[in-house]
């Protein structure tokens, strides 16, 4: 509790307990004396007024010198003094206590909630140790590390900046960065990332990049700037108080001077029309649809995932289209060799061995797969006269034979009798020796487990189409789809060629409409973040995956998934969606009981009490329906 | 020059952008932003007449809300 509310509880108390004591002498036995009269008991009573209210009437007159009418504060006021001039003390002080009340429980709640969100992402590191040349420690600010320090990083510190480990074995703990909650191993060598909690071992590691550039310090940016990035909703609010303020205002005027001309009694008229103005106060939707979209951040956050903004959580709720690449996303991006089929007569072991030699020679990935394959060690230079035969493959010399590394064109091109291998999934490499066929190795990226599963469960949350995209072969994508039961797949697609892709897709989704956008309907395309900068900005929502480190990919991307899990997708969509129904069923709420009383108060069914409660206590009540947001588990 | 400035404490929300909104009337701020949920004010502003230009900011905060304090 911050100081200013602990002041302002002792005040309310104060206030209360002397209000309790002046109401049961004035019923039990009278006031005596002087204080039995009129003034008397005005005088009385504005001691608890003055004493809890004392900041509201502060700040009204403080809104009249900065010419800021209209506040609560004034209405508040105005309402109040209004009824000590009609005689209604009492009346005057309870309300006054109740708006009290009610303001300081919303302050209390909103500071609650902003705590418990801000501890969602409680990443910040609070200090480091630098070794220094003497080797003593010194405890500084993680600000003040420079690039080439050595720091020491103790069992269950933070990483205070990036940097690469020098000494030391440890087990670091991820999970307020990625929510996973596996440790991911440090030995001496490995980068390591700010933000993670070092496990049981010391480490020392070098500084690599300041505080300020390293990965923390960028996340905390992102999420502080993440809500001021208005959702449709906020702006549709922010927009409705444009228009509702002054019409509201326009009907407290009338109300407070056409009707007393024919009835007379001008002080309950003018009495209904400050009630009216209390009852109106939008304070409501002010703070519980942004704080609604902030919880969801930090809901979304606590699982590892970065939404960039209010917006794109917004939009994530009304997917309709996810596309997503394929190699790295729904794949592992690992290719590995699956089977190894030698020619007859040929060993295994012969035509793998000629096969690694020559794509020691190359760095694509198949070869690295190749090379990987094949256990024993090769010592360098044994391949000579290497020559790369653009989309075909590698010929070269490896001892007294010509080796001969490629597809099968390569093959037919060099007229070798190769047995063709069928099999949709796999790349096939051909090996041939001195114009002899040896054999064929299939290598395949394998389908990550969970990317079954979250594509199911998109559809589960609403998605009605999933597209993958890919550069590679026909059959190898139309494999993968199946196995993945996409909805759609293009195959052999460029890098400019998935932007186009996207564009009709996006173009499809419009239909008919006229203005060209997509309407409530989203596209999301999911990409590794790396080339496909362009296509994630294109989508409506672009979803970077394994970018834990990589700043290009937080850059480009409105949503970034910190680990490489797909699976979070479709938990992120269902964090959307509540937040989203959270949002909606405050304003519904706020809007309904305030439309509701404003009509009562008009017609003095209800008093200053009732506003009161319409006013803070809405406010309230739907600050508490954010939080719901943040007690959520098992998204 | 950009810099962020914690407050304690922002009330309402509707108190935040009144500030925003004043604070980016005076002269010099090219920009201002009072964020109410993280309680921080980052303000960019000339080099030179910089801290007169928070000054100048840490009044009107004074004005819109008396108990709102920028901790700098």
């Amino acid at each position: 509790m911050s100081k200013r509310l602990k002041r302002q509880l002792k005040q309310i108390l104060i206030g209360l307990s002397i209000f309790a004591v002046l109401m049961v002498v004035e019923h039990t036995c009278g006031f005596p004396g002087i204080l039995g009269t009129r003034w008397g008991e005005l005088v009385l009573y504005l001691i608890p007024y003055l004493i809890a209210g004392r900041d509201v009437v502060k700040k009204c007159f403080l809104g009249i010198k900065n010419r800021q009418l209209l506040d609560e504060c004034f209405l508040m006021t105005l309402a109040t003094v209004g009824a000590f001039v009609t005689g209604e003390n009492s009346e005057a002080v309870a309300v006054m206590l109740f708006y009290q009340v009610g303001e300081w429980f919303q302050s209390y709640a909103v500071g609650k909630s902003r705590r418990s969100i801000t501890e969602l992402m409680d990443i910040a590191p609070d200090f480091a140790n630098v070794e220094r040349a003497d080797g003593s420690i010194e405890e500084v600010d993680p600000e003040e590390v420079q690039i080439g320090d050595t720091l020491v990083i103790r069992a269950g510190e933070k990483i205070p900046v990036d940097g690469t480990v020098l000494e030391g074995q440890s087990m670091v703990n991820t999970s307020a960065l990625t929510g996973e909650s596996v440790p991911r191993s440090a030995v001496p060598g490995d980068q390591i990332i700010s933000g993670c909690i070092n496990g049981e071992g010391l480490l020392k590691i070098r500084a690599e990049k300041k505080y300020e550039d390293s990965t923390v310090a960028q996340i905390l940016e992102l999420v502080e700037n993440a809500s001021s990035k208005k959702s449709k909703t906020e702006n549709f609010i922010t927009r409705f108080a444009r228009y509702y303020t002054p019409i509201v205002v326009a009907g407290a005027v009338i109300l407070a001077l056409i009707p007393p001309i024919f009835t007379g009694n001008w002080m309950n008229w003018m009495m209904r029309a400050c009630t009216f103005l209390v009852i109106s106060c939008p304070c409501a939707l002010v703070i519980s649809v942004p704080l609604s979209f902030f919880g969801g951040i930090g809901a979304a956050s606590n699982i590892g995932v970065l939404v960039k903004g209010s917006n794109y959580l917004e939009q994530m709720a009304h997917l309709d289209t996810v596309v997503s690449d394929k190699t790295g996303t729904l794949t592992e991006g690992v290719f590995h060799v699956t089977r190894v089929v030698p020619a007859e007569g040929v060993l295994e072991e012969t035509m793998l061995r000629n096969a690694a030699i020559v794509e020691s020679l190359s760095t694509h990935p198949i070869a690295k797969s190749i090379q990987a394959a094949y256990t024993e060690v090769l010592e360098p230079g044994l391949a000579r006269d290497a020559r790369n035969i653009s989309g075909q493959g590698l010929i070269a010399k490896v001892g007294d034979s010509t080796v001969y590394v490629g597809n099968k064109r390569l093959m037919e091109e060099n007229g070798i009798d190769y047995r063709e291998i069928q099999d949709g999934e796999s790349t096939v490499v051909y090996v041939a020796a001195d114009g002899k066929f040896q054999g064929a190795i299939l290598i395949s990226d394998e389908i990550k487990d969970s990317a079954v599963k979250a594509i199911r469960e998109m559809k589960q949350e609403g998605v009605r189409h999933v597209v993958m995209l890919t550069g590679d072969r026909k059959g190898i994508a139309e494999a993968v789809a199946e196995k993945l039961s996409v909805d759609e797949f293009r195959a052999e697609l460029l890098p400019a060629d998935k932007v186009q892709a996207v564009e009709e897709l996006l173009a499809r989704m419009s239909g008919d409409k006229k203005d060209g956008s997509n309407g409530k309907k989203k596209l999301a395309f999911i990409g590794d973040g790396i080339n496909d900068a362009p296509v994630l900005s294109r989508a409506d929502v672009g979803i970077a995956m394994g970018s834990m480190g990589s700043d290009a990919a937080i850059e480009a991307a409105d949503v970034v998934i910190m680990d490489d899990d797909i699976g979070k997708i479709p938990r992120t969509i269902r964090i959307a969606r509540q937040t989203v129904g959270i949002a909606y069923q405050n304003i519904a709420f706020a809007l309904f009981i305030k439309i509701l009383f404003l009509i009562l108060g008009a017609l003095g069914i209800i008093g200053m009490w009732w506003a009161v409660f319409a006013d803070v206590g809405v406010a309230v009540i739907c600050i508490l329906n954010s939080m719901r947001m943040l007690k959520r588990k098992g998204l | 020059m950009k810099k962020k400035f914690k407050l304690d404490e922002v009330d309402c929300a509707n108190c935040a952008a009144k500030m925003e909104d004043a604070i980016r009337k005076i002269d010099g701020v090219k920009e201002v932003s009072v964020n109410f949920m993280t309680q921080k004010m980052t303000l960019e502003a000339e080099d030179d007449s910089f801290e007169a230009i928070l000054d100048e900011a840490c009044k009107v905060i004074a004005k819109v809300e008396p108990d709102c304090e920028v901790i700098r």
